[in-house]
């Protein structure tokens, strides 16, 4: 048998069915390697080993009475932004101080009652706002991946979600809980070589999940293969009278989609993703994934997302409007960070100067700013309408294709010591993804191919709200042409 | 004639408008599964939600919305068919989300009107801007620790309805007739129970004053009054500030204060100095709140009479309107006296409700809800004085046997034996003895001392142990003393 | 529209966030930054649009829940991490009304 760790998810339930291994084993061996290689990844701010033995050793125990579940067994990663009962919960941030929840988010909740095993927490962006993970309060996260000519210099894993995907890459998890408001699951899992999926807004349920950006949140998974996606959506997603904004619809069984195959699907290309100065690499691997998909039967369909350059600019608007909302409950009062003031308001103060760490401080700014009495009208309420014209132009094109498909990142994973300077760059990451998160479309990010040094490049797929099954056949059309084997240098 | 308070430079008009928050009816919050219920101990009724902690998500109470509509009904006001949440920003410690989910540019229902009485009977209508659901705040103890306030999260996340009336307010009574009315029409809904000690109903007031036939000048806003009594007064010493102010050559602000209600001033509220921006925008956990018209027709068809509605039945059913007044200023009252009345002469049912019963609530210290004696019987009794078992005078007494006993009046009069005598032949034997008794009196009033007449009827009554019919022992002697 | 340091200084007020001098330079040139590269949003005709408020790719109406008590009775789980537990309360600094 393969070393544990290298298996699929898929495989790893194979296995255990198989009884060629055993929960415990599987989750002792994802141990050891978190042991030996999170000192240097850092994917990992916090490492539930001892509970993680004890669950695996109750999935054994349940799997020898035949009572085994969806997911019985499977060693998982969730990133620090879903809040788990009894540990430490930061969402990368100081001003969560050492707040341990009293509750289980919804997703980890709905992941634990299939059985998953879970490691430890995962690193992020603080609060997920970032898009390399190097606003972490608990440290950047080193991606796995190096170039080959040059294979010291550290790159990011991306981000917010960057500790899920490096995590994943290097076999330190068989697949992780992530989330995506502007990219979050996808950028990472491009820069990281391995796949995630951001599901229609409303799949996935939000309780439990520290708020960023409450209309363009939603949770995901990421695994190293398009299947192993499908199987952990399907246990992530569903109805939760909880969340106001969770969809009250059926979960297919998306494994099933994922061989479906593209034949006579329409696959749309939106003119305006072909950026000025698009890298060559990206666009000749753009190019190479929509032929593999015309000669899987597929038609390319030329299409026109015509505001579909304005996303960035709209979700910077949208985005932190949200969260200098969402986040004015971390004021030292009943949780988390205090520092002392000689009055409330002085209290408050020191508090949020002190927890939120400088890009969470931007943003709450920004957003502050674009509320406010006067620029309302001239920000937020004009990114609200340009955000329905996004919605708008995604509306049309369905009426001519049945997915999108784009490249997932403008480039390759960069170094840390990269782009940090000014935040508008940084922001660029994510222009091939923020439109299905404004427009609350499914997306996922597959990876398809190595540049030119040896670092993988992903493509997106994007499908009709709650239509993950096409996009789920999609990507594993692209996985299956791609055949995508390579892996990342820092591997357990 | 208008009201008006004389400054040194004349006569100044008050224009007053109310903001009242009412607590909705309700078992559980507006956005959590918690607990309402008034004087629990402190954070035991607190959901994550209401905490606001981490990843915690509003869901919204039905019932808090049909109570909405129910009072929205109720004020004549439009329902909206669709309606919207949307958060006020502002940083406070019992604010725990750092944010009110209110309904800012959508409330749920719209404008409307109440019609209030005053006291020299003249009717005023006074115009209702707006109705909106939002969440009440948690509460700050500020007299528990030298240094420290201490924050309770109870009513953090309670439904409040926030009804906010036009300016068209004159005076401390008008305003005062306008709460009461507000009040009485949600006990009638049964949508709030008005508790103002308990902060179920409190009262945001704006006042200006102007000089006649002027534009409204700066407003400002007292806040959080939580007595009818107290707004009154509070209209009046911020009345009375601001004419000051203007008279000594100065300008009033728009402003936030408080009323103290033991010094009887209002004073500026330094906590809310630099809150004027709240940032309001569209809440994104919450999508828009749509009602059907059929629902809100169904809601329409069970509401329960209201008081003007009932007022004016009453008047038709022969009540004076002042006791129909009387009567309807309570719910319970009303049904009360709708239990007395049924298949009964209304106006005698009205005069012993508004009459010995209320006197006996009084004397009682007892409330409607805990009537000394029930409805049932109250209207048992008027059956015995229509079918002459009883006198009046007979009846009271038996009806104050009724509060000792509980027991009901045909009880009583059995085994106390009190039934009125209407025997003929029983009341001429008594009156013969009488006469013959007092042969000196009867020869003193055939002599034409008409005035005995009386005597004879004391000492008739008497003799029969007060259960003559009176009008059959007035017969008798009439016609036995010539 | 350029932010002067002014408006840096009211809107981090409005934040609660405690910036020092050097903050607000700095703040003051990112944010100008970032809203210059915003300012594009006007070259998009956006008459008669209805502003798109929630996340939701199709209309959504609001859930509504039974009116029943299902939670609270919690006050140890609430009060649990608060940084100043006063008895059954939350510690703040004294609050002048
Ligand atoms: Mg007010
Ligand atoms: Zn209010």
């Amino acid at each position: 048998m393969m070393r544990p760790t290298d298996l699929t998810l898929a495989e790893g339930l194979e296995a255990l069915d198989k009884r060629e291994i055993s929960a415990v084993e599987l989750t002792q061996a994802f141990l050891e390697a978190i042991e030996r290689l999170n000192p240097r990844l850092n994917a990992y701010i916090t490492v539930t080993g001892e509970k993680a033995l004890a669950d695996a050793a109750a999935s054994d125990a349940r799997r020898a009475k035949g009572e085994a579940r969806a997911l019985d067994g499977i060693p998982l990663g969730i990133k620090d932004l879903f809040c788990t009962e009894g540990t430490r919960t930061t969402a990368g941030s100081n001003i969560l101080g050492g707040f341990v929840p009293p509750y289980e988010s919804t997703v980890s909740a709905n992941l634990k009652r299939d059985g998953a095993v879970f490691l430890g927490k995962l690193n992020l962006d603080e609060f997920a706002m970032g898009s390399s993970n190097q606003t972490s309060a608990f440290g950047a996260v080193e991606n796995p991946w190096s170039r080959a000519n040059d294979p010291d210099r550290r790159l990011v894993p991306g981000g917010s979600s960057g500790g899920s995907a490096a995590a994943v890459a290097a076999r330190l998890a068989m697949g992780a809980t992530a989330t995506d408001t502007g990219g979050s699951i996808r950028q990472p899992a491009a820069f990281c070589g391995i796949t995630g999926i951001k599901p229609t807004y409303g799949r996935c349920s939000r309780w439990g999940i520290v708020a960023f950006a409450s209309s363009l949140d939603q949770a995901g998974p990421v695994a190293r293969t398009v299947e192993d996606n499908a199987i952990l959506l399907r246990s992530m997603a569903g109805h939760d009278p909880k969340d106001s904004t969770s969809a009250n619809l059926p979960v297919p069984d998306f494994r099933a989609a994922v061989g479906r195959g593209v034949k006579g699907l329409r696959i749309g290309v939106p003119a305006e993703y072909r950026l000025d100065g698009l890298a060559p690499e990206i666009a000749a691997l753009w190019d190479q994934g929509l032929e593999w998909l015309r000669a899987e039967g597929a038609e390319i369909v030329p299409i026109s997302l015509p505001h579909a350059k304005y996303a960035l600019p709209t979700y910077y608007v949208v985005a932190p409007a949200e969260a200098s909302s969402n986040l004015a409950r971390y004021d030292g009062v009943r949780f988390g960070l205090r520092e002392n003031g000689s009055d409330l308001k002085d209290l408050y103060e020191r508090t949020r100067a002190r927890g939120f760490g400088a890009e969470v401080r931007r943003r709450i700014m920004i957003g502050t700013y674009v509320l406010s009495a006067g620029y309302y009208d001239a920000y937020y309420l004009k990114a609200q309408k340009v955000r329905a014209l996004i919605r708008r132009d995604f509306e049309e094109a369905w009426g001519k294709v049945d997915a999108i498909v784009t490249p997932a990142t403008p480039s390759a994973a960069f170094a840390m010591d990269e782009k940090q300077d000014d935040p508008v760059t940084m922001y660029l990451n994510d222009v091939f993804t923020v439109t299905a998160n404004l427009a609350g479309l499914p997306g996922l990010a597959v990876p398809a191919g190595l540049d030119g040094q040896g670092l993988p490049l992903g493509l997106q797929v994007i499908g009709r709200a709650f239509d993950e099954e096409t996009v789920f056949a999609v990507g594993g059309a692209i996985e299956r042409a791609a055949g995508f084997t390579a892996s990342p240098q820092v591997m357990a | 004639m208008t009201y008006t308070i004389e400054g040194e430079t004349g006569p100044w008009e008050v224009v007053i408008g109310l903001e009242v928050h009412a607590q909705v009816t309700s078992h559980a919050k507006l956005f959590s599964g918690a607990a309402t219920a008034f004087g629990a101990e402190p954070n035991s009724q607190v959901s994550f939600v209401d905490a606001g902690f981490p990843g915690m998500l509003p869901v919204i109470n039905a019932e808090c919305i049909a109570q909405a509509v129910r009072t929205g009904l109720g004020l004549n006001a439009e329902i909206h068919l669709w309606s919207r949440f949307d958060r006020k920003n502002y940083f406070y410690a019992d604010l725990p989300q750092g944010y009110q989910i209110s309904q800012y540019a959508h409330p749920i229902v719209g404008t409307g009107a109440v019609e209030v009485t005053l006291a020299d009977g003249i009717t005023k209508t006074i115009g209702i801007t707006r109705l909106h659901l939002e969440q009440d705040a948690g509460k700050s103890l500020h007299d528990q620790h030298p240094s420290k306030s201490f924050i309770d999260l109870n009513r953090s996340g309670v439904a409040l309805m926030e009804i906010v009336s036009e300016p068209d307010m004159r005076s401390p009574e008008e305003a005062g007739a306008y709460l009461t009315k507000l009040r009485q029409i949600m006990r009638y809904l049964g949508t709030c129970d008005g508790n103002m000690d308990e902060g179920s109903m409190r009262a945001d007031v704006n006042v200006s004053v102007r000089k006649a036939g002027e534009g409204f000048r700066t407003r400002c806003e007292v806040k959080n009054v939580n007595s009818i009594r107290f707004v009154m007064q509070a209209v009046e010493a911020e009345a009375r500030r601001q004419i000051e102010v203007w008279e000594s050559g100065g300008e009033v602000t728009q402003e936030t204060r408080l009323f103290d209600t033991a010094r009887g001033v209002t004073r500026s509220m330094r906590s809310k100095e630099d809150a004027h921006d709240y940032r309001y925008f569209p809440d994104p956990d919450l999508p828009p709140l749509v009602l059907e018209q059929s629902w809100v027709d169904q809601l329409k068809a069970s509401l329960p009479e209201l008081p003007d509605q009932r007022r004016a039945r009453y008047v038709a059913m022969g009540l004076s309107p002042y006791d129909a007044h009387v009567l309807t200023i309570e719910r319970e009252t009303a049904t009360f006296f709708e239990t007395v009345a049924k298949g009964r002469d209304a106006k005698v049912a009205a005069n012993w409700v508004t009459g010995d019963f209320f006197a006996a609530l009084n004397r009682l210290k007892r409330d409607i809800s805990d009537p000394p004696v029930t409805a049932e019987h109250l209207g048992e009794l008027l059956d015995l004085l229509a079918d002459k078992t009883l006198s009046g005078a007979l009846a009271k007494q038996v009806f104050e046997a009724m509060i000792e006993t509980g027991q009901a009046p045909s009880v009583i009069v059995e085994e106390r034996g009190l039934r009125q005598v209407t025997d003929t032949g029983a009341i001429e034997a008594a009156v013969d003895a009488i006469m013959a008794a007092n042969a000196d009196k009867v020869a003193e009033y055939r002599g034409g001392k008409d005035k005995l007449f009386g005597f004879f009827v004391g000492q008739t009554m008497k003799a029969m142990a007060g259960k003559g019919n009176p009008a059959l022992v007035n017969d008798v002697l009439k016609q036995k003393l010539g | 529209m350029s932010l002067d340091a002014a408006t840096v200084r009211r809107v981090a007020n409005l934040a609660r966030l405690r910036l020092d001098e050097t903050e607000v330079e700095k703040l003051q040139a990112e944010l100008n930054g970032i809203l210059d590269w915003i300012e594009q949003l006007q070259q998009v005709d956006t008459d008669g649009v209805e502003p798109m408020a929630g996340g939701a790719p199709v209309e959504v109406k609001l859930p509504w829940r039974a009116d029943a008590v299902t939670d609270g009775a919690q006050a140890e789980k609430v009060l649990a991490n608060a940084p100043d537990r006063e008895g059954e309360y939350f510690g703040v600094p004294k609050v002048v009304e």
